[in-house]
């Protein structure tokens, strides 16, 4: 019973952990809201690498948030505002980087090592069967018969 | 001979890419900054009252702009080396004191020496945005068109002083 209510006390408080406070941010429009709320949740929170600005409670992701928030009072999309971080954090800031040269290798990547694991399964199965289809000489068939009798003999004993 | 090479390839593959995610530094982001305009600020000088310094103030000048604040541990780190510089009075060194308290921003100061020419006061952090600054201290080295030439994110060790801030600024102030 003890275990049962530290365990329902453990999840209590993770949850509470993942739900940071995010401060209340009121606004006019609910198409603006939206917009917050996709925008905080694809910009990263660089002090604490693996979050997004919506996760984190850093100053610095509060800060940002602000930053969101004022620029939405003041008009600007979402375009403008991704536009705004990048010059400043560069593109490591977006959770969703454009596609180019620099950032190829991240969008492509996983397809290439697909592909190559696709073509190692291909070659590594192709092989196998191979091996099974085999044919044996006279000679061949003759040793295995042999060999199988001798181990025939063996299990016996 | 595939069959036998094959492994020793991988490995040699995985071992040359976890060589180098070992020796990546995940805090250095490289910052869009570098050759772009250093971005404007208007801001309060620490322990002036009512003086604002601009960034348009320093144009002609090759200057440091070291990010520090009292609250940072690791800013302690460094400033014993900026303060060896200010002895040197090689550069202009301007510190942007970052979401701070200017009492106490002021005694660290007083308590660890004042390598700075000026200091200015980013209290709510927004100079601090339009410089991309994630992880104080964070130094900048600007030239005299008021361009940023090269970031620095952590503390300045003497290695890096040595041999990329000096040689870097001495070449910065011979440009024309």
């Amino acid at each position: 019973m003890n275990f049962i209510k530290s365990l329902v006390l453990l999840l209590l408080s993770m949850a509470s952990y993942t739900a940071v406070a995010v401060e209340y941010r009121k606004f006019d429009q609910p198409e603006q809201e939206a917009v917050y709320k996709v925008l905080i949740e694809e910009l990263r929170c660089l002090v604490c690498q693996n979050q997004t600005i919506a996760d984190s409670n850093a100053e610095l992701a509060q800060d940002l948030r602000r930053q969101v928030y004022e620029m939405l009072q003041q008009g600007k999309s979402k375009d403008e505002i991704a536009e705004f971080m990048t010059q400043r954090y560069g593109d490591f800031v977006l959770y969703n980087p454009p596609f180019k040269a620099k950032t190829g290798l991240l969008w492509i990547g996983p397809i290439v090592f697909l592909l190559i694991g696709l073509v190692m399964l291909f070659l590594f199965t192709r092989r196998k069967r191979n091996t099974q289809n085999i044919k044996l000489t006279e000679e061949e068939i003759k040793q295995k018969t042999k060999i199988r009798n001798l181990l025939n003999d063996e299990a016996e004993q | 001979m595939f069959k036998y090479l094959a492994p020793l390839v991988l490995f040699i593959v995985m071992a040359i890419f976890l060589a180098l995610g070992l020796n990546l530094n995940p805090r250095d982001i490289p910052s869009p900054l570098i050759n772009q305009a250093a971005p404007d600020f208007s801001l309060p000088v620490l322990g002036q009252t009512g003086r604002v310094l601009t960034k348009d103030a320093l144009i002609g000048d090759v200057w440091i702009f070291n990010v520090w604040a009292s609250w940072c541990g690791s800013c302690r780190i460094e400033h014993p080396i900026f303060n060896q510089l200010a002895k040197k009075k090689l550069v202009t060194l301007v510190g942007l004191n970052y979401k701070d308290e200017p009492e106490a921003a002021k005694q660290w100061l007083a308590q660890l020496g004042n390598p700075y020419d000026i200091s200015v006061m980013d209290q709510e952090g927004r100079t601090g945005i339009d410089y991309g600054v994630y992880g104080v201290p964070e130094t900048f080295i600007i030239d005299k068109k008021g361009i940023v030439r090269y970031k620095h994110t952590g503390p300045v060790e003497v290695y890096d002083m040595q041999n990329t801030l000096i040689p870097l600024i001495k070449q910065l102030q011979a440009e024309i």
